[in-house]
């Protein structure tokens, strides 16, 4: 585990612990509060296990009221709040502290109103992201954005975080997908912005609020847009014999105005991990694979396929299918939903980063992390959201080797050096939460990071709600841990990460 | 005379207490001298959005007029990079020549203003995020916005997002200016995304003045996969004279079969898939049973751009309004408005623009407290010559207003920028 530097632990808390859980069982169901370490030690970390913190207490309130008491007597009492959804955070955003009072939001699982008349749905936070879709799929509707852990990740969290998703380029992130959301302000202050309406006067509030990674308030409510689904949907797997020209086909299938429903990219080292672990019948003689998803009416998804194909064929592609039916596309998908449990089988542990380049660089990224993971004589394998430019490279090293480990973090920190030298950024969706906290100085210069900071001083000017997180602590740019995968104890084994 | 000084009197530039900034070391430093002396400015672009709001009492002016240009476009990566003052129509053009366009149709607010096409500047576009018809389908202004730089009331030069879509590094501040009215900070550059502008484009019209089923039409338009990109509802209302009768010049087409009120609906594509969700939509919609014509692109365009530059309202002097409701709430509102005032009906049932008589402007408050108990909003566009009464041209609850009140200090403590535009206190 990496030294992490936390926010100064407050004596004054520590020392009225007894008060703090007798002051909280009085505002909610005392049930609701835990405090004994057997109870509270599935809440020392979230989906970014190599960082755990036991936590002061954990609270889960039943309502929006209880949220409010709980936030008002810390605000009062100078206690901090780590606010929680399911925890399948990639970044550290919901670790735990020792000083703070962990809020879970896990008993907000319930969907209020599903309003087909107004294309929304009001749920409460802790319901899934799957769980919207479930909701309304009866009627042929569902909730566009679509993180890789959608089973089991809370709405609320994925306001938090602006969740994405393979589909984002075309049906946009978390941001673009919800009409208003309940929250929360430190002083216990409820507030509703937007509605069922589309924007919202004044201030976008919700803007701000969605990928504040729990720092500006709690999420108590959400209203979320829901879409019809596509009539036809349709995808093409296609093998290329060099970075180069898959890349180039990437470029060139956008620069000819086809907008894909969605369009992955791995490398030849993810090609051979999954194909091994999920026998998807990829191309294995294959440098690069692409798998491009179109949707609309039946006719113009077979242009879009036609015009895709004959992209990649002028482009030299070494191999080429389109699904001739639903299971043979979802059989496309399979491989590529493999990418990360298929690294595990790999080697001992593995690391995910989540960087975003423009579209246009990819083949210069990958050259570079190639010429990165001889340097570092690690190996990596890439998967790629190649319709939004992000970058999940996957390094692959063995923790129980301290030098290895030290090495993974360089490779790592390099990388996301290197998307912000070809124009892009830190994360495109897993957050920076403690995970790339020192990172921010990449992207970011003083006078940037200090607006934002002014943000957060006036609406939470004790700085109480989720510190140490997101904003550098020592505001130097040092090089810290990322998503740490050890011997397979990933904190959701079970849960496709892609 | 310090060198400061001495460049600031120099970028101070005209008998009308304008400063006209190049850049944005230029931008700052001017902030930088009315934070020092306490004196707050009216930022101005092109000033085609200028009747927008409250006045603003000021003795400066920045205008950010020169910082026009495009920076940077590559259309393969979907974004265009300019200099926060760029006139809409010259990067609109720039985007045309390969076939792309900013998907969120900016609106036109040169006819209401003075009947001559005027889009503005894309800073004041993105400060009133008020998007087009194709809004329901593809977002508003703020969903186009992938990063800005600019300079806040205390005079620093700052930036945030950046040219990719996919970025949650730090807080998103483009969705927190836009829609700002210029009041957190004065923009320099404005990176936009844009998007392939479809093959063609068709226009279905069904003529009806039934609004139960104009609203029942929204609704399974909405509820279609057809990707409908346009539905507007254009009435005969009112009957009366005294508000200017345009409608059927304006919507003049050889293929429009009909007179009278009529609910448009634009279909996007290749000519093949406008032909498959026409063929879907029948069905859906029932249109056989319905009086429709259908527009071909030469109509189907020009049609959508007279929507879109509110041409229904040239030169008004009235009061015109803005109002978005939940779609579902659309007979109620209408049964309320009815055939007293000249209005028309976007975003497939969410948004309605009102034109209120001058002589009515009690009307306005009555509107609004329905429109809020609709659960909706409303601004007042344009107010008047006889608005003579204390409302406010924005809607805002208490704690809204609270948190907004915290923000603007954040960004701008001495409330240098467009102070009370929007609120008082802001």
């Amino acid at each position: 585990m990496t030294e992490l530097a936390l926010p100064k632990i407050d004596k004054k808390t520590l020392d009225k612990k007894d008060y703090i859980f007798k002051s909280l069982a009085k505002l909610i169901n005392p049930e609701h509060v835990l405090s004994h370490k057997d109870e509270i030690k599935p809440y020392e970390t979230d989906g970014l296990s190599a960082y755990k913190q036991t936590p002061l207490a954990v609270v889960m309130p039943e309502n929006t009221k209880e949220v409010s008491s709980i936030l008002k007597f810390c605000y009062e009492e100078n206690i901090k709040v780590v606010p929680r959804g399911a925890g399948t955070g990639l970044s550290g955003g919901a670790l735990p502290l020792q000083d703070a009072v962990l809020l879970s939001l896990g008993k907000f699982n319930k969907i209020l109103e599903i309003d087909f008349e107004n294309k929304c749905v009001v749920t409460q936070p802790g319901v899934t992201n799957l769980g919207l879709t479930h909701a309304v799929q009866h009627k042929d509707f569902y909730y566009a954005p679509d993180p890789s852990s959608q089973l089991a990740c809370s709405i609320g969290g994925n306001v938090a975080e602006n969740s994405g998703g393979v589909h984002s380029l075309k049906y946009g992130t978390t941001t673009n997908n919800i009409l208003g959301v309940e929250m929360v302000m430190m002083d216990g202050t409820i507030c509703r912005i937007g509605g069922k309406t589309l924007d919202q006067e004044g201030y976008d509030l919700m803007g701000l609020i969605c990928g504040s990674e729990g720092l500006l308030g709690v999420i108590t409510e959400v209203t979320a847009k829901i879409l019809k689904k596509p009539q036809v949907v349709k995808a093409a797997l296609i093998g290329f014999p060099t970075i180069e020209e898959g890349a180039n086909a990437t470029s060139e299938i956008i620069s000819n105005g086809i907008i894909p429903a969605g369009m992955e990219i791995m490398d030849k080292a993810l090609i051979e991990a999954t194909d091994n672990f999920s026998k998807a019948g990829y191309p294995r003689d294959a440098e690069l694979l692409l798998i491009v998803e179109v949707d609309g009416t039946e006719s113009e998804v077979d242009v879009l396929l036609k015009d895709v194909s004959s992209i990649c064929k002028k482009n030299n592609c070494s191999s080429l299918k389109l699904s001739q039916s639903e299971k043979e596309r979802l059989s496309f998908w399979s491989g590529r939903k493999s990418a990360f449990p298929a690294c595990g089988a790999m080697a001992p542990d593995y690391y995910c980063m989540d960087g975003v380049i423009p579209r246009g660089k990819l083949a210069e990224a990958l050259l570079e992390i190639r010429r990165l993971s001889e340097k570092y004589n690690l190996p990596v394998a890439n998967c790629f959201h190649a319709g939004d430019g992000n970058l999940h490279p996957l390094i692959m090293y063995d923790g129980a080797d301290k030098e290895q480990f030290r090495k993974t973090e360089e490779f790592g920190a390099e990388i996301l050096k290197a998307c912000v030298r070809l124009g892009g950024v830190i994360t495109g969706e897993h957050g920076v939460g403690v995970e790339k906290r020192e990172l921010m100085c990449e992207m970011f210069n003083d006078n940037d990071i200090q607006q934002q900071l002014d943000i957060k001083t006036s609406l939470d000017e004790k700085n109480l709600l989720n510190p140490g997180k997101v904003y550098p602590i020592l505001r130097k740019c040092a090089e810290e841990g990322r998503v740490h995968v050890h011997r397979g104890e990933e904190k959701f084994p079970d849960l496709p990460r892609f | 005379m310090s060198t400061e000084v001495r460049k600031n009197s120099q970028i101070f530039q005209d008998s009308n207490n304008t400063y006209f900034p190049e850049d944005e070391t230029q931008i700052s430093s001017v902030v930088k001298e009315l934070f020092k002396k306490n004196q707050p400015a009216e930022v101005i672009g092109l000033g085609s959005k200028s009747f927008i709001g409250n006045k603003i009492q000021s003795a400066k002016k920045l205008s950010l007029s020169k910082l026009s240009g495009i920076i940077e476009y590559l259309p393969e990566e979907l974004y265009i990079k300019v200099k926060a003052n760029t006139p809409v129509e010259l990067i609109e053009k720039e985007l045309e020549k390969n076939n792309q366009e900013l998907a969120f149709e900016p609106i036109d607010f040169g006819f209401v203003e003075n009947g001559k096409s005027n889009k503005g500047t894309i800073a004041g576009c993105l400060s009133c995020n008020f998007a087009g018809s194709r809004r329901f389908k593809v977002g508003s202004v703020r969903d186009h916005i992938l990063g800005f730089r600019g300079v806040n009331g205390k005079g620093d030069i700052i930036k945030s997002g950046g040219t990719v879509v996919k970025n949650v590094t730090g807080y998103d501040l483009s969705k927190l200016v836009s829609g700002s009215f210029g009041t957190l900070v004065a923009l320099s550059e404005i990176t936009l995304k844009v998007l392939p502008k479809k093959k063609s484009s068709n226009t279905i019209t069904i003529h009806t003045e039934d609004k139960k089923l104009v609203n029942e039409l929204f609704e399974k338009i909405s509820s279609s996969s057809s990707e409908v990109s346009g539905a507007v509802y254009v009435p005969e209302e009112p009957k009366d004279d005294s508000y200017n009768q345009n409608k059927e010049m304006l919507f003049k087409f050889n293929d429009l079969k009909f007179q009278g009120s009529f609910l448009a609906l634009r279909i996007e594509g290749d000519k093949l898939s406008i032909e498959e969700r026409i063929k879907v939509l029948t069905m859906e919609l029932e249109l056989q049973n319905l009086n429709t014509s259908i527009l071909d692109v030469h109509q189907s365009v020009p049609l959508w751009k007279k929507i879109n530059s509110l041409e229904l309202f040239e030169n008004t002097k009235n009061n015109l309004l803005r109002a978005v409701i939940p779609p579902s709430k659309g007979n109620e509102l209408i049964q309320k408005i009815g055939n007293k005032f000249k209005y028309y009906i976007d975003w497939c049932g969410s948004l309605y623009w009102i034109e209120v008589k001058s002589n009515k402007n009690s009307k306005i408050i009555e509107i609004k407290r329905l429109i809020i108990e609709l659960g909706g909003y409303l601004t007042i566009v344009k107010k008047s010559n006889e608005f003579d009464y204390e409302e406010t041209i924005f809607t805002i609850d208490e704690t809204r207003l609270l948190i907004s009140e915290k923000i603007k200090k954040s960004f701008d403590p001495k409330r240098i920028f467009n102070p009370g535009k929007m609120y008082r206190g802001i």
